[in-house]
């Protein structure tokens, strides 16, 4: 076992771990944050995604004793200590970018991540700067829309996509 | 919003309609914050850990299991294998026998003396932790017999072939057989074919996909005494209540099943699971609580497939374009087992091969066959899919040995708006509908005029980039189902829904429903639909589900079912509701019934404004029961249960423009559009998202995803590297619509949406990659439209399959015959196929 110590959502956390242990699974089984989930166990789906030192990363490829000492920011931790959502949350949710929501909270993370790399991504740009993270229910427009209508916000811009729903 | 001080005394307008609103989900606040309840989430005190060892192996006698070093391991609890298991464990249900004959060897949950696929459970661990019975898998040591894999059902029906489970002498499960002549529905098909002008023969393959819903399967088991309740990421709680009584003899009084969050099932999780009968086996037996949670690879090599069909598809037809009879004969691949609903997949097709076309004549004939792979069963259209594939494709085929606009080949046959209810040759009453004023509809989304004129150029300048336009004009059975007509073929169960609804004494509103949610969004639009029928606001329902102690009556969710059936069944709970709170109302205002009218949620004294009382005050006065009529009882709350007598029919037009790089054989949509008509629409956001996923996984069919066996069994696609569910940069923007013409079978009007995109998109897709490089001598791809196959259907001829997948695809590890091109009569009728 190894002693790991990482500040997860703003908590310090001290555990004994065995160094095979994936960091998503330290987060679920040991922390309790369940909030992150395991979708694939080749790391292609990214539902695990998690943010490492404020970068992006599925947490199914990261070992626990890897993130020793360092921040991680999951779904849990996204949104501001009041509880007002963060612009990309309030986007999947206005946009309907999500269905059965389990790609989501990995979704968001890889979202918020692209546009910290590109706060203005074109259709393309997202749906390539997303491509890691696989939705089975809502087909990506809505996730398309929801990631350009965050960064609109998050850019103070008042650019927004077309509404959903519009054509009925 | 200001609300003025006149606002009282001016004319009130009526109440805004919450249906057609497209409100933002309720669900979505927990989804998004990560505050979910999936199964795997759940830890008891106490609780062990599951793991299960699977076969490697396709076909072969078990001659011993060693568990002893297993049993060892650190953290393990106990192993037990199918011997230990074999007195209690049943078999795994099948509720669809299609024919009275049908063969079913039964389906044991672990293996006991024999495996059949790659993946059968032989052994289970038993440990503490997750890990330690992961560890404990690969010390189980399992002495197989080989016996020879059986994977091609062309083989797996020849005489003499091997045998998948010998004692029952055949690999052919039934042979299902609808002849509409015979039915009284439609004339001699055999004739019809012997009268035509023409006829087109075609071999289709709709290969064998995997649903892949993103939630891998889960289930918690917590004994209680005598008593157990199961959490289970399940589509279907109250079936899988049913089903585990009857299996395991738990008497069902004493079981309670929860499906928490659900991420997604697509049918894959319409299911009895092996893992849920083995978890609930073993908790009894510890009298611990029990997890099991499975990974992605097991996922995909054990939870049940999808499609898996050889098409031959025949269609006869005059000179001038109409048609004259259909014949369709298909071998439908069952897996090793046959689950819950196996069987009656391609025969819920059987009545959806007609399409929109009014064929005079129809025969249909299914053999289900017995293979050495994971079981088949319902994924999204169920049936459906398949059916339209094969018309859609061979509507095409048609109209190209004609001569005709395929378009305009289809507009001559298909049922004309003042036609409806149409009474097709399958025996089913079509509802409503106007296939004409979808098809303009996604023309002009297209922008069909300018992409044809396109085509025409890289046509004539010999681009290596064709461009080609492919349609769909579909429709499907939806709202699942008449307890009646599911009765007539000989399915287990109904089709009917439930819900109930409780009015709180703060005048909150709880709705019951029977029908589980795992991603539609449920709790939004039955809220809607409340909201509208008691006048109470959106915020203030809440829908609860999935839990059969709260719960306690359902069917489920699936086949486009919930909003026509469950939704209608909340609106008649909500009509009892209302007709019980009138009479309260009536003793309490001192007036007759008939004088009160019921709108925005109060009842007033027609003529006598500014009395009245709210329903939510008449819920508050039956709670407190002082004061109420002598002749009822003191509450308004109501249940109802719906059964259909019909199934609607969502119909749409589905176009897809193609790029295909004639060099590479990458193909690329250019543009997809369509307008389904899905009936009244509850919530416009919902719909869309619906269209939207379903078309993912239509195109997907066409042009990603394949579960593919190598030539010993083993599922090469076991993983997500090689099973290609599309990500965000493989698909396209999709432009769509909806024409509006209610279903008359149910008060909402609504048709279902939950499939439409998924059974329309296929042929589309397909069919513009074959127009691009139809003019190179190209009449089929086999799906999915790899690269390598459409380069070498361009570049060698056929439809580009052979090699792809010689020795490593069931069907193309026999000699594939390609594509027929049009037949004779003749050659159609005698076939030496």
């Amino acid at each position: 076992m190894t002693r790991v110590s990482m500040q997860v959502d703003g908590v310090t956390y001290t555990d004994e771990v065995e160094p095979r242990t994936l960091l998503v699974h330290h987060l679920r089984e040991a922390l309790g944050k369940v909030g992150t989930v395991v979708g694939c166990d080749t790391s292609n789906c990214g539902a695990c995604t998690v943010h490492l030192d404020g970068q992006a990363v599925k947490s199914c490829t990261v070992l626990a004793v890897q993130a020793d000492g360092a921040e991680v920011t999951t779904i849990e931790g996204v949104a501001a200590p009041d509880g007002s959502l963060h612009p990309v949350q309030k986007a999947f949710h206005e946009m309907h970018g999500l269905q059965c929501g389990y790609c989501t909270p990995g979704m968001i993370m890889a979202s918020i991540d692209l546009l910290k790399e590109n706060p203005n991504p074109s259709d393309t740009e997202v749906r390539e700067g997303i491509e890691g993270n696989l939705c089975r229910c809502t087909g990506y427009q809505n996730i398309v829309r929801a990631v350009q209508q965050a960064a609109g916000e998050l850019s103070g811009s008042a650019t927004t996509p077309e509404t959903t729903g519009a054509q009925a | 919003m200001t609300v003025t001080e006149d606002a009282a005394t001016t004319q009130v307008p009526g109440p805004e309609k919450e249906v057609g609103k497209a409100r933002k989900r309720k669900e979505d606040a927990r989804l998004i914050t990560g505050r979910t309840t999936w199964t795997d989430n759940m830890v008891l005190p106490g609780m062990l850990h599951l793991s299960v060892v699977r076969s490697p192996v396709a076909h072969a006698r078990i001659t011993g299991v060693d568990v002893s070093a297993a049993k060892e391991s650190p953290g393990v609890v106990t192993v037990l294998t199918g011997r230990d298991l074999a007195e209690e464990q049943g078999s795994i249900p099948c509720a669809w026998p299609v024919t009275p004959d049908m063969k079913n060897p039964g389906h044991p949950s672990i293996a006991v003396d024999r495996v059949n696929h790659v993946g059968e459970a032989v052994a289970v661990i038993v440990a503490r932790s997750r890990t330690a019975a992961a560890d404990a898998v690969e010390l189980v040591d399992v002495d197989y017999d080989l016996l020879p894999p059986v994977l091609d059902m062309e083989e797996a029906v020849r005489e003499g072939a091997d045998l998948v489970h010998d004692d029952l002498g055949t690999n052919t499960s039934y042979h299902f057989v609808f002849d509409a002549g015979e039915a009284g529905t439609g004339g001699d098909t055999e004739q019809a074919f012997a009268d035509a002008d023409v006829v087109v023969s075609r071999r289709f393959v709709n290969q064998r996909l995997i649903p892949a819903f993103m939630e891998p399967r889960s289930v918690v088991v917590q004994p209680q005494g005598d008593n157990f309740t199961m959490w289970s990421a399940t589509q279907i709680p109250h079936v899988l209540r049913v089903m585990l009584a009857m299996v395991t003899g738990i008497p069902e009084h004493k079981l309670r099943v929860v499906a928490p969050d659900v991420g997604g099932g697509f049918g894959g999780k319409l299911q009895v699971n092996p893992e849920e009968i083995l978890a609930l086996l073993i908790a009894r037996r510890l009298g611990k609580p029990v997890k099991w949670t499975e990974t992605r690879s097991e996922s995909l090599m054990t939870a049940h497939h999808g499609r898996d069909q050889v098409q031959f598809i025949d269609v006869a037809a005059d000179r001038e374009g109409n048609v004259k009879g259909l014949r369709v004969r298909l071998l439908a691949d069952m897996g090793a087992y046959l689950r819950l609903i196996t069987p009656g997949v391609p025969a819920l097709g059987a009545f959806m091969f007609p399409g929109i076309y009014k064929f005079p004549a129809y025969r249909f004939e299914c053999d289900g066959v017995f293979t050495n792979k994971v079981p088949t069963d319902a994924y999204r259209g169920a049936g459906r899919p398949e059916a339209t594939f094969a018309v859609e494709r061979i509507m095409d085929e048609l109209a190209v040995e004609l001569g005709m606009d395929p378009l305009e080949l289809r507009r001559r046959n298909w049922i004309q708006s003042q036609e409806f209810p149409f009474t097709t040759v399958a025996g089913l009453e079509y509802d409503s509908g106007d296939y004409d004023a979808a098809t303009q509809q996604a023309l002009d989304l297209l922008g069909y005029s300018e992409l044809r004129e396109e085509q025409r150029r890289r046509r004539e300048s010999n681009d290596p980039v064709q461009l080609g336009i492919g349609f769909s004009t579909f429709t499907e059975m939806c709202g699942l189902a008449p307890s009646r007509v599911l009765g007539s073929l000989s399915y287990g169960a109904g089709g009917w829904e439930s819900a109930s609804i409780r009015m709180l004494p703060t005048g909150k509103v709880e709705v019951v429903t029977g029908s589980t949610p795992h991603g539609q969004g449920h709790e939004t639009a039955w809220s809607q639909l409340v909201a509208d029928s008691l006048g109470v606001p959106f915020e203030d329902v809440e829908v609860l589900h999935g839990d059969t102690a709260v719960a306690p009556r359902g069917m489920d969710t699936y086949g486009s079912r919930s909003l026509v059936v469950g939704g209608t069944a909340v609106i008649k709970a909500a009509d009892k509701v209302v007709a019980k709170a009138r009479k309260v109302a009536a003793h309490l205002l001192e007036a007759s019934e008939d004088d009160l009218e019921f709108s925005g949620g109060k009842f007033s004294v027609r003529g006598t404004p500014g009395s009245g009382l709210s329903i939510q005050e008449i819920a508050l006065a039956v709670f407190a029961a002082h004061d109420y009529p002598e002749d009822v009882e003191p509450t308004i709350d109501a249940d109802a249960t719906f059964d259909p007598v019909n199934f609607s029919f969502p119909h749409g037009t589905h176009v897809c423009a193609m790029e295909v790089d004639t060099d590479t054989g990458f193909v690329k949509i250019r543009k997809y559009a369509c307008v389904d008509d899905v009936g009244t629409i509850v919530n416009p956001l919902i719909v869309e998202g619906q269209v939207h996923g379903g078309l993912a996984q239509g195109i997907a069919q066409a042009l990603y995803e394949e579960a593919v066996y190598d030539a010993d069994g083993n599922l090469t696609t076991g993983t997500f590297v090689d099973y290609l569910v599309p990500s965000a940069a493989d698909l396209p923007h999709f432009d769509t619509g909806n024409t509006v013409h209610v279903a008359p079978g149910n008060p909402i009007g609504a048709k279902g949406v939950g499939e439409a995109g998924c059974i329309a998109s296929t042929p589309a897709v397909v069919n513009a990659a074959l127009d691009a490089v139809r003019h190179l001598g190209v009449s089929d791809i086999r799906m999915p439209l790899t690269p390598e196959r459409v380069w070498r259907a361009i570049h060698q001829g056929g439809d580009g399959g052979d090699r792809a997948t010689a020795g490593s695809n069931a069907y193309g590890g026999a000699q594939t015959e390609t594509t027929a091109g049009v037949s004779t009569p003749q050659s159609a009728l005698g076939g030496d196929r």
